[in-house]
């Protein structure tokens, strides 16, 4: 575009510094850092706080040994595809659909409803969850009056638990990328099928799904991302546990590097979790390269 | 939509029944935030309060209450500034000149966008310590304004791709210096894009919980993200009434600010710049 006058890299440089700066010194030196220190033994303590030494693959020997970390890679993919692939996304979907050229108030009522849950702060989102599935919470007081026995979900269903308080957090985002894409799509083509006589789930699984296929996987990606480093919720909800019944990726993490004040342990956890992240947007990318 | 009538009738009961279901099971664990805030006798269940303000006057005392507030809006404050300042900096260039590194560098902040902040949090713990910048408000608040800098970046870019260089031009031939067309032509046109950016920055460290959580130890620094877990105590001890009527309080500014926003853009404004992949 530019090219008519001669710029030297200065022009660039000068305004972009900044910016170029701070993404390497607080984004990209941490990564780096990340992948340097998951082969040392660093502590917050000790001898080898002061001088970490090299331990090789000592640490992922670890890793793979390591019982709580195998169950917390999986439980973080029970927590990403329960609460991000199935439960925010086809329940978005869903809302999107449903409210599809509604009439104004259902789609503000409904709609503002769900983005409610959004809009709050991860933190007191995480409260609300809290308050309304602990054993004298608001859930069990409506299924007493409803004459169903109630129990405390925190604890004997911790997994569900903090999937749904996901789903629930997070669908917003799903519904608002689904509303403004249905917009987009041609009512021709929608009414076409009609005419053809294709019922309302036909039209929208042959003719609707597959003009919304760049905008699910990439709204995947979005949100799959976004919920492969929740820390928040879990850590209000349930802490982890009991035990360690919910401790996804992040929670152990924090547990080792800020409780056992193992940095080079907790970094090694760290990057398990950049790997599971990543490993979900290469699977993602491929949706995205096959199609075009 | 004449087709409506008639044979549609159920289905669109029943549409509207799934979307009432949904609309409760949304608002349900809501409702406690409003009712526990205003109960004297408040728990972890809703129920019609017994109408106190005592929770409201108990967290709004400087110590427990107004500092921590005080404190989130410096941090994010300053780190919105410090964001929306180089963000606009770093976007001028990317969406005017001809780089040879620009869709290299537009697609590895596409993917920092989407990176996991919680991973990177021990290294920066790890960084911060070298540094002598735990507990420091300027290092948080830097670091801060780096993780939202990938999103406001890609983001203002394509705000400055919708101003016409046209107009730049024009004021390059009228004899302005491109400073002085940027500050007097492209600055005014590009102000909205500037504040929904500053207001996504701002609303998103407000949120932040996890990174002072980490970096600032010292209560009198921390932001209200944090302050207000004192209130949540150990599990099980919460003091309820006091939680949510400060839960409430540290909201209130993110929805009046989402409300603005979306007020003034629609509801699909979030996904004006995000998806324009």
């Amino acid at each position: 575009m530019a090219g008519r006058r001669r710029r030297g890299p200065l022009a660039w440089l000068l305004p972009m510094g900044p910016a170029l700066l701070l993404l390497l010194v607080f984004v990209a030196g941490p990564i780096l850092w990340c992948l340097h220190t998951a082969f040392t033994n660093a502590a917050m303590s000790g001898a080898a706080a002061r001088a970490p030494e090299y331990v090789g693959l000592d640490n992922f020997h670890r890793v793979l040994t390591d019982p709580e970390l195998g169950q917390a890679v999986w439980l973080t993919v029970v927590f990403t595809v329960g609460s991000a692939v199935l439960g925010q996304n086809c329940l978005g979907m869903l809302l999107a659909v449903l409210l599809h050229r509604r009439h104004r108030v259902v789609r503000n009522v409904v709609g503002g409803t769900v983005v409610a849950a959004w809009v709050l702060p991860e933190i007191v989102a995480a409260f609300a969850l809290q308050a309304f599935l602990t054993a004298d919470g608001t859930l069990n007081a409506v299924l007493a009056a409803l004459g169903l026995g109630g129990q405390d979900w925190l604890y004997s269903a911790p997994v569900l638990a903090v999937v749904l308080g996901n789903v629930w957090r997070g669908t917003a985002f799903s519904m608002l990328v689904y509303q403004a894409a249905l917009a987009e799509v041609p009512t021709e083509l929608v009414e076409a099928a009609q005419v053809d006589g294709a019922g309302p789930l036909r039209r929208f699984w042959h003719v609707v799904l597959p003009l919304l296929r760049r905008t699910v996987v990439t709204n995947l990606m979005l949100v799959t991302l976004q919920t492969v480093g929740v820390f928040t919720l879990v850590y209000v909800m349930t802490a982890g546990g009991p035990g360690t019944a919910s401790q996804t990726l992040p929670l152990l993490m924090y547990e080792r590097a800020f409780g056992f004040g193992e940095i080079g342990y907790g970094t090694t956890v760290a990057f398990v979790l950049l790997v599971v992240a990543g490993t979900f947007a290469a699977v993602y990318a491929r949706g995205l390269r096959e199609e075009v | 939509m004449l087709v409506r009538s008639g044979r549609r009738r159920a289905p669109a009961v029943a549409v509207h029944l799934v979307l009432a279901l949904l609309a409760l099971a949304f608002a349900a664990p809501l409702l406690w935030l409003f009712t526990a805030s205003l109960d004297a006798s408040a728990g972890a269940r809703a129920s019609v309060p017994r109408l106190t303000g005592a929770h409201f006057t108990a967290v709004l005392s400087w110590r427990s209450g107004g500092r921590p507030l005080w404190n989130g809006l410096l941090l994010c404050g300053g780190a919105t500034a410090l964001t929306v300042v180089s963000a606009t900096l770093c976007a001028y260039p990317l969406s005017r000149y001809q780089l040879r590194f620009r869709r290299p560098l537009l697609y590895t902040l596409l993917l920092a966008t989407g990176l996991p902040l919680t991973a990177i949090m021990v290294p920066v713990y790890g960084l911060f310590v070298r540094l002598d910048l735990i507990d420091s408000r300027v290092g948080t608040t830097v670091f801060l304004s780096a993780t939202a800098l990938p999103f406001a970046i890609w983001m203002t870019k394509n705000y400055l791709d919708g101003v016409p260089l046209e107009l730049e031009e024009a004021a390059w031939t009228d004899g302005a210096t491109p400073t002085r067309a940027l500050r007097s032509v492209v600055l005014p046109l590009m102000a909205p894009g500037v504040a929904v950016v500053s207001t996504f920055v701002f609303v998103s460290l407000w949120g932040n919980f996890f990174v002072p959580f980490v970096l600032l130890l010292d209560p009198a620094k921390q932001p209200a993200a944090v302050g207000v877990l004192s209130y949540f105590g150990q599990r099980g001890m919460a003091a309820y009434g006091q939680l949510a009527a400060y839960s409430l309080v540290y909201t209130t500014p993110v929805v009046l600010l989402y409300l603005l926003v979306s007020r003034a853009l629609g509801a699909g404004f979030s996904f004006a710049g995000a998806m324009r992949a």
